[in-house]
């Protein structure tokens, strides 16, 4: 059985991912703020067949608490086999941009919390010789755009440091997977005015990330067309990237 | 995403929804709240396989409950299950058949959520031995604006209970249920086809094979006249006792757009009976079936209900008492076939004496009938008001998960447990459906 580490464990993405792998009787430590979400995602992932699942509440920026959590976890299930990153929230960029303390503050919950749970897990799956460390990051990373710079700054921090830690890890075993969802469907995009047609559900995505999981991808762009689309956004020269309004 | 815009299954009356979606029962409350303050009312919406206006809140502001779709617990020594209100009956399938359990009561979609199912104590192929869905709720949890939290069973809160079995989602949001599961041998289906003349055949069919099967429905030919009135085909089943435990694939046709005239005519409507009456056999032959298409024979196309064009359709389900079944039956069909209206699936069914909890249940002993109508002025205008006519002096009554029309007098007559679910709705909640029937 998979023996699996979430952590941003209530979100609807992961959520997704967790199902699927609960249908295989995954055991799972569950990782996130809430704790009432956890157990009742916990009760949910068990009826739906997987092995024993573990909960732990943690807030991800308060990084002096990531040393206890993975320890719990390392007892919890010895062996993590994937360990699956999804933690994260939409800064509101105009509020950023009058308020430092806040830009850094949600700067240091999507990036640098990151930066801290990867540079321990690593080690841990360095050690074990294995494992996949499966991180998700956007779209939104691989330019910086008016309308979310903040965010996506965030995420091409954690991608820029998944690169590097990838040839690191190769060497050992261990595979590290940057998943950039395009828009989903989920608490976190509720409510915001997205083209319909590139609005992806959850558990399609999540169908995405198992298969990238599988075939230990790189970069993974999710749902595929999303590859096309950064493709092009990616080759728009600066100068005519900055007069757009994206 | 934007606020969705959500609508009934009919696309009539054409009130699109605001929905405003909880992910978590501990959002309930305060989204509710948060309605109230701002709207006066909402209503709890589940997945929207409700043909007419009691899925519509009066507001037309609804909470969109689909995505709390958690199971809290399952015993599968027992076949009990507990599951948040959003969960589809699909969802349940797909964990509950593998184990050897099946839905106690199924309607003829599995895309409908728990919450959905409760709320309109539907009924399946399965009455006359089984009842409604509302029989095999053991306990669940409802969220009242005033009192909150209310834990209700037979035993616990138990005129609650009643209210909310079948209480059109207006005594308060269930949160969460627990359901007791039948037990199978396999998902195969073994079942017995006939084809029959007449409605008195359909009756002496029914007399003979309601006691021996679990499953029985009948097809009947709407379009019709003359010496073929009343023809049919009966389909009755059981589970089989082997052939394995497996969960269907999903379906993979899909009707992409809705179509900019309604594809249901008297031309297609007629070709389409005689293709589907010729195509089984005179006599009564046996066969074996997957509970797909046994049970969801329509589910097996997605958004069909757009082929009724941009205009929508409704559908009209009455049911008669045994006494007054027949003669009211061959009016009805009658008034029908005259129109030249209605559509390929009209459906007959006799319905058992097993009693619901639920104070607005539909069913009762008697035979319902269902069918589509593509919408439009002279539906509502003349078929309509015959048809109510002829259910109302025989006694009979409409199904509010279906209804779009009813008169509101015909409605209070019919069901004159209605003032009992007034004085339990929560002030909170409010549907289109019932402000248009007891104002
Ligand atoms: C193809 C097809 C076949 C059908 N066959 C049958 C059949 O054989 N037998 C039968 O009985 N019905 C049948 N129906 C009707 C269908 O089963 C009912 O309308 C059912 O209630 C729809 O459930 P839903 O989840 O889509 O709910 P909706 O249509 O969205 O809502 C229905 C009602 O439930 C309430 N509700 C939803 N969730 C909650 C909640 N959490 N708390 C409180 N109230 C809630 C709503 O307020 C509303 O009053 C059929 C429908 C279709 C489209
Ligand atoms: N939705 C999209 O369109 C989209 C697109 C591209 C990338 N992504 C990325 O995909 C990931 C999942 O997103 P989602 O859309 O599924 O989001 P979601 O449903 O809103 O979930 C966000 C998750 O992050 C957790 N979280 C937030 N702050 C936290 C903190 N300080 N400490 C611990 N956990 C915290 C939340 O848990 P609690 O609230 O319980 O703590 C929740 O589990 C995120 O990294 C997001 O950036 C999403």
């Amino acid at each position: 059985m998979k023996q699996i580490l979430i952590i941003g464990a209530t979100s609807a993405i992961a959520n997704a991912c967790a199902r699927l792998w609960a249908s295989q009787g995954a055991v799972f430590f569950l990782v996130a703020r809430n704790a009432e979400k956890l157990a009742q995602t916990a009760a949910d992932l068990s009826s739906r067949g997987a092995g024993t699942v573990h909960t732990y509440a943690m807030d991800v920026t308060h990084l002096e608490a990531h040393v206890a959590m993975l320890s719990a976890c390392q007892e919890a299930l010895g062996r993590i086999d994937i360990a699956l990153v999804a933690h994260g929230t939409l800064p509101d960029q105009a509020a950023c941009e009058q308020d430092a303390a806040l830009a850094l503050r949600e700067f240091n919950l999507n990036a640098t919390a990151t930066v801290g749970l990867l540079t321990q897990l690593a080690n841990q799956l360095e050690s074990q010789r294995g494992g996949t460390l499966a991180v998700i990051t956007s779209v939104a990373g691989d330019r910086g755009r008016p309308s979310n710079y903040l965010y996506g700054s965030a995420k091409a921090a954690v991608s820029a440091f998944c690169e590097g830690l990838r040839a690191r890890l190769f060497k050992v075993g261990v595979h590290l997977i940057d998943i950039r969802p395009g828009f989903v469907a989920t608490p976190m995009t509720q409510g915001l005015p997205l083209p319909a047609l590139l609005v992806a559900q959850p558990e399609v995505v999540a169908k995405g990330i198992l298969a990238g999981i599988e075939r230990q991808t790189n970069v993974l762009y999710t749902p595929a067309f999303w590859t096309v689309i950064m493709w092009v956004v990616r080759s728009i020269p600066s100068v005519v990237f900055k007069r757009m309004s994206l | 995403m934007s606020a969705q815009s959500l609508h009934s299954w009919g696309h009539y009356p054409p009130f699109p929804q605001t929905a405003h979606a909880c992910h978590w029962r501990a959002e309930l409350a305060g989204t509710r709240d948060a309605l109230v303050h701002r709207y006066g009312s909402t209503l709890a919406f589940g997945n929207g396989r409700s043909y007419g206006d009691s899925c519509l809140a009066a507001s037309d502001q609804v909470l969109h409950l689909r995505a709390l779709d958690r199971f809290l617990h399952a015993d599968w020594s027992r076949g009990v299950l507990t599951a948040e209100a959003g969960v589809t009956l699909d969802e349940i399938l797909a964990l509950a058949i593998p184990r050897g359990w099946f839905l106690s009561v199924t309607p003829g979609t599995q895309f409908v959520t728990l919450g959905g199912a409760i709320a309109n104590d539907v009924h399946g192929k399965n009455h006359h031995v089984r009842g409604t869905f509302g029989c095999h709720v053991r306990r669940l949890s409802l969220l009242r604006s005033q009192e909150g939290r209310q834990l209700c069973s037979p035993d616990e809160q138990a005129d609650l209970f009643a209210a909310t079995i079948g209480g059109l989602g207006l005594t308060g949001i269930i949160e969460w249920a627990e359901i007791q599961l039948t037990p199978i041998a396999s998902s195969q289906i073994d079942c017995l086809v006939e084809r029959f003349d007449t409605l008195a055949d359909f009756f002496t069919l029914s007399a003979e094979l309601d006691q021996q099967h679990e499953f029985c429905v009948a097809w009947i030919d709407c379009a019709a006249t003359g010496a073929r009135s009343g023809r049919g085909v009966y389909l009755a089943g059981d589970f089989a006792p082997d052939g394995g435990l497996k969960v269907a694939t999903k379906a993979a046709l899909s009707v992409p757009l809705t179509s900019p005239l309604s594809l249901i005519n008297g031309l297609s409507l007629r070709v389409f009976n005689e293709y589907y009456w010729r195509k089984h056999p005179p006599t009564r032959q046996h066969q074996r079936s997957d509970y797909m298409p046994f049970f969801y024979p329509l589910d097996g196309v997605h958004h069909w209900n757009r082929i009724y064009g941009p205009k929508g359709f409704q559908q009209y389900q009455c049911l008669i008492p045994d006494a007054q079944a027949q003669p009211a039956m061959q009016a009805l069909l009658d008034a029908i076939a005259a129109s030249g209206r209605g559509s390929f699936l009209a459906v007959l069914k006799r319905c058992g004496a097993v009693a619901s909890p639920g104070w607005l249940s539909f069913p009762a002993p008697g035979t319902t009938l269902a069918l589509d109508f593509p919408q439009s002025r002279a539906l509502v205008e003349t078929l309509f008001p015959r048809l109510n006519a002829i259910v109302r002096e025989a006694g009979g009554r409409l199904y509010p998960a279906k209804d779009a029309q009813m008169i509101g007098e015909d409605f209070r007559r019919s069901y004159p447990a209605w003032q009992h679910l007034e004085a339990w709705r929560d002030p909170a909640l409010g549907s289109r459906f019932w402000t248009r029937v007891t104002t």
